[in-house]
């Protein structure tokens, strides 16, 4: 039967100059709702400078921001996804399937333990592999919105699948002859700072930018927020939830590229089981898994806490047995911190 | 800013209608939706479209903002054709509307809202956020609305939203507006805001197509009406020519006021019943205000009102689904403890809900279970759910009610609305409550089976039971003993057996019951003065 319900619909007040005062402190808070996780940054911050000098050092948080690189990628594609109301659990095979593929489709067909076709020259590695995002993020498109199938359970069995071409392809073993193009932009250092740092400040400061100043980019928030309102207003809700899928695998594909180059080798495991770090990030962060609330920089903000979280345990010599227990613990910790921050439900 | 844009052709002699449509039809598979419709709405003109439920409004509502086309008939706008179904710009720069279901996005600001899918001038060019909000306060200036346009939407009351939606509906220039049943949410201080705003409208020559199902708003803030019945038109006057009966009729139809009270029965004096269900001063915010009931047993009491008159919420507070903020509602003596379903059960409360899918039958389950879905209780020791019981109880609820189906284990999706309904009055049965409440109980059924229904829950009540039933069918009420009128949230009448359709109906659609005209009838009808702070039982 259905639940019981509170009729407290938003009750018809009728004094309009007084809630002037409300609205306006209401909007002040509201402006820094996407800072609520920034207070937990910095404690997190000082309880690393307590804990350990090596804290504070800059080869540590440089590794700290490098290791949150291609998690971060992810978390951004998600908060895309979120944000226009949709979700892509599939993303976490695609960081491994997309550089399996590329790389199967260039090397050589003899000579090393893992044999290609050979079809393409190497120098292409990197298009191919955005390539594949594309196609796994069109393919997720046209079943979530052509044929209308369930979001979760279509990326779920994506998820599966695209796993299991990794497998197959690969033969369950780590690749670890890589084009030189491939790995190059996981391996090198512009200015002293890794590149995959570098680009992924870029890429969050055009996403950020795209949502707070372009057009298409509130669409998104029309979108998850009310899609019936955002037809109305002439929005082409499922052209834009399409090209946000493909965006979203297209990232997922290039988090992959640099995860590769980074290790030096494309694991058989290779985003196995990020999923749940990638929206718990996402969500701590302050988006809404019914979509239409959120920022890319609370996203950003979600991901830098996990990874601190990780780093100062490490620092403090915590055992890496419990890691698992107290990554949870955190994810709950922060949810709770973030719904009273901004005082909002989180449903 | 954008709205300088004014329709075409006003020219020599009588301008043409802002909007004129004539010989529509549109039926969506075996229903006719409209049937050789009309209406013409001239510049400036406050015009009015009123009609029963099913009359065919929102149709002709969605073929006008250009959301469906219609099979035959023409559109015309100002004197010139309507733009091709799909372009989506041209549609808005003619005709404006306000929907039914808000279409503001309440995790945006204001200007954000206003200018939605136009913040900028070209899709790559970025927002200036500034000048948004600068042009909103512009807009908001023009039409009088003293909104905040940085405020996040979802912090507007609904009256504020509405202004909002009005402000951009005009925005893209268009000097016809349709409004949609505006009035549906607010309360009876919005409403006059509104109209001042509307009447102001006007002044700047908008014209409007008022859609409302409370009469008095009609003769308020309208010069001309069109009544539509049946997904057909009936009449189309002015406003000052048309008496309150007179447009009844049109919506009811002729036939439906020589039909009295169908149902006989052995209906002596009730009032030596005991009395089983009593609600006293129940209060839900927002809904219903200091509501008072009592029916005795052996009685079946109707509670009418308009869509959102309050009074499904009512029928369903007494079965537990909402809590209330006053009042106190006890079945049989016992005190109910509202939003506590099973409380309601356990003092004998059975609930027939308004929408069977909804809230009524899990459809891919079986007809026995379906129908033993309250009592499974009962059907065997210890937790257990016996299916030799469970059958025998579902086979004597099939024999019961009369449904029609193959068999206990079939489906309920397998079944025809009216046997779905059945089953879900089978469940509310099942309990042999003291008290049932239908909502709506012949909400979708065939005449057979509407028969049938009113019927059994008639005999509940000959059973020394008491039922209430919750509905704006005439049908319905005629089964009823007496029939209390909710209207905004008060009771503002009570009619005993004998009751004309008109004065029902004028009651329900808030006609204020001072003009109505007193019923000749022989019980005594109690039209209670409307917005009066208090009413009796």
């Amino acid at each position: 039967m259905s639940a019981t319900t509170d009729l407290t619909e938003p009750a018809v007040i009728t004094t309009e100059p007084t809630t002037a005062d409300a609205t306006r402190r209401r909007l002040v808070l509201g402006r820094f709702r996407d800072l609520s996780l920034v207070p937990a940054i910095l404690v997190l911050g000082l309880i690393g400078f307590i804990v350990s000098p090596a804290f504070l050092t800059g080869d540590n948080l440089i590794g700290v921001a490098q290791q949150s690189t291609e998690l971060s990628l992810l978390v951004l594609a998600t908060a895309l996804i979120l944000i226009c109301g949709r979700m892509d659990l599939s993303l976490e095979s695609t960081i491994g399937v997309a550089p399996v593929i590329a790389v199967w489709l260039v090397l050589p067909t003899s000579g090393a333990r893992f044999t290609g076709l050979g079809l393409l020259p190497e120098w292409t590695a990197v298009p191919l592999c955005l390539l594949v995002g594309v196609v796994i993020g069109a393919a997720n498109g046209f079943l979530i919105l052509k044929l209308r199938l369930n979001g979760f359970i279509v990326t779920l069995g994506m998820l599966t699948m695209l796993r299991g071409l990794q497998v197959a392809l690969s033969e369950g073993q780590s690749i670890v002859e890589l084009p030189s193009s491939f790995t190059y932009l996981g391996k090198s250092s512009w200015l002293g700072v890794p590149a995959a740092i570098w680009i992924c400040v870029v890429l969050f400061a055009l996403g950020a930018g795209a949502l707070a100043w372009l057009r298409h980019g509130r669409a998104l928030y029309a979108i998850g927020g009310n899609p019936e309102a955002a037809r109305t207003a002439g929005i082409r809700v499922d052209r834009i939830v399409w090209i946000v899928l493909i965006l979203g695998s297209v990232l997922a594909a290039f988090a992959g590229i640099l995860y590769s180059g980074h290790y030096g080798s494309i694991s058989a495991t290779q985003g196995s089981g990020w999923i749940f770090q990638v929206f718990a990030a996402t969500v701590i962060g302050g988006v809404s898994l019914n979509g239409g609330k959120g920022s890319i920089f609370g996203a950003l903000t979600g991901v830098l806490t996990l990874q601190l979280v990780v780093n100062v345990m490490t620092l403090a010599g915590v055992p890496p047995l419990w890691n698992q227990f107290l990554n949870g613990a955190i994810i709950i910790v922060a949810l709770i911190i973030s719904r009273f921050a901004s005082g909002e439900k989180q449903e | 800013m954008a709205d300088t844009a004014t329709g075409p052709a006003i020219g020599l002699g009588t301008p043409a209608p802002v909007a004129d449509a004539t010989g529509i039809s549109k039926r969506f598979g075996a229903t006719v939706a409209l049937r050789d419709a009309r209406i013409a709405v001239a510049p400036g003109e406050a015009h009015a479209l009123v009609g029963r439920n099913g009359a065919g409004k929102s149709t002709l509502v969605s073929i006008l903002t250009g959301l469906q086309q219609p099979d035959t008939g023409t559109l015309r706008f100002s004197g010139a054709p309507a733009p091709a179904v799909g372009d989506i710009d041209a549609w808005r720069s003619r005709v404006a509307c306000v929907y039914q279901h808000s279409t503001i996005i309440g995790e945006l600001t204001v200007a954000e809202n206003l200018f939605l899918n136009r913040q900028s001038a070209g899709a790559v060019q970025p927002i200036r956020w500034k000048q948004l909000r600068q042009r909103a306060a512009e807009l908001l200036g023009e039409y009088g609305v003293a909104v905040d346009p940085a405020a996040r939407a979802r912090d507007l009351t609904v009256e504020q939203r509405q202004f909002v939606e009005i402000a951009r509906a005009l925005s893209f220039g268009a000097r016809f507006i349709i409004l949609d049943e505006p009035t549906a949410k607010l309360d009876a201080r919005g409403i006059n805001r509104l109209f001042e705003k509307l009447r102001d409208l006007q002044r700047q020559g908008v014209a409007f197509l008022f859609i409302s199902h409370h009469l008095q708003e009609v003769y308020d803030l309208c010069t001309t009406v069109t009544v539509y019945r049946d997904a057909a038109h009936i009449l189309t006057a002015p406003v000052a020519e048309l008496g309150h009966r007179a447009l009844v009729e049109a919506m009811t139809g002729e036939s439906a006021s020589t039909v009295t009270a169908s149902v006989g029965g052995s209906v002596a004096s009730r009032s030596d019943g005991t009395e089983l269900l009593a609600i006293d001063g129940l209060t839900l915010p927002g809904v219903c205000e200091d509501i008072s009931l009592s029916v005795r047993s052996g009685e079946v009491v109707g509670l009418a009102g308009a869509t959102a008159s309050g009074n499904v919420q009512v029928g369903e507070t007494i079965a537990g689904l909402h809590r209330a903020k006053d009042g106190r509602i006890t079945v049989g003596g016992r005190t109910v403890r509202t939003g506590s379903v099973p409380s309601a059960l356990a003092v004998g409360v059975g609930l027939v809900p308004e929408d069977r899918h909804l809230q009524g039958l899990v459809t891919n389950r079986s007809v026995a279970e379906n129908a033993t879905l309250t009592v499974t209780g009962q059907l065997g020791p210890f937790g257990t759910v016996l299916p030799a019981r469970t059958k025998a109880f579902a086979g004597r609820m099939i024999r019961d009610l009369d449904i029609k189906t193959p068999g206990a284990a079939t489906p309920v999706s397998a079944l025809s609305g009216g046997n779905q309904q059945k089953v879900v009055v089978a469940r509310a049965l099942a309990t042999d409550p003291h008290v049932l409440v239908a909502i709506r109980p012949t909400n979708g059924v065939d005449v057979k089976s509407k028969e049938f229904l009113l019927g059994r829950i008639r005999q509940v009540a000959d059973g020394g039971k008491a039922a209430l039933i919750v509905s704006d069918e005439l049908d319905d009420l005629k089964v009823c003993d007496r029939v209390v009128v909710m209207f905004h949230g008060r009771v503002v009448a009570e009619f005993d057996r004998g009751w004309k359709d008109e004065v029902v109906v004028a009651a329900i659609e808030g006609v204020s019951g001072g003009t109505a005209p007193a019923p000749a009838s022989p019980a005594s009808a109690v039209p209670a003065s409307t917005g009066a702070d208090e009413h009796g039982r």
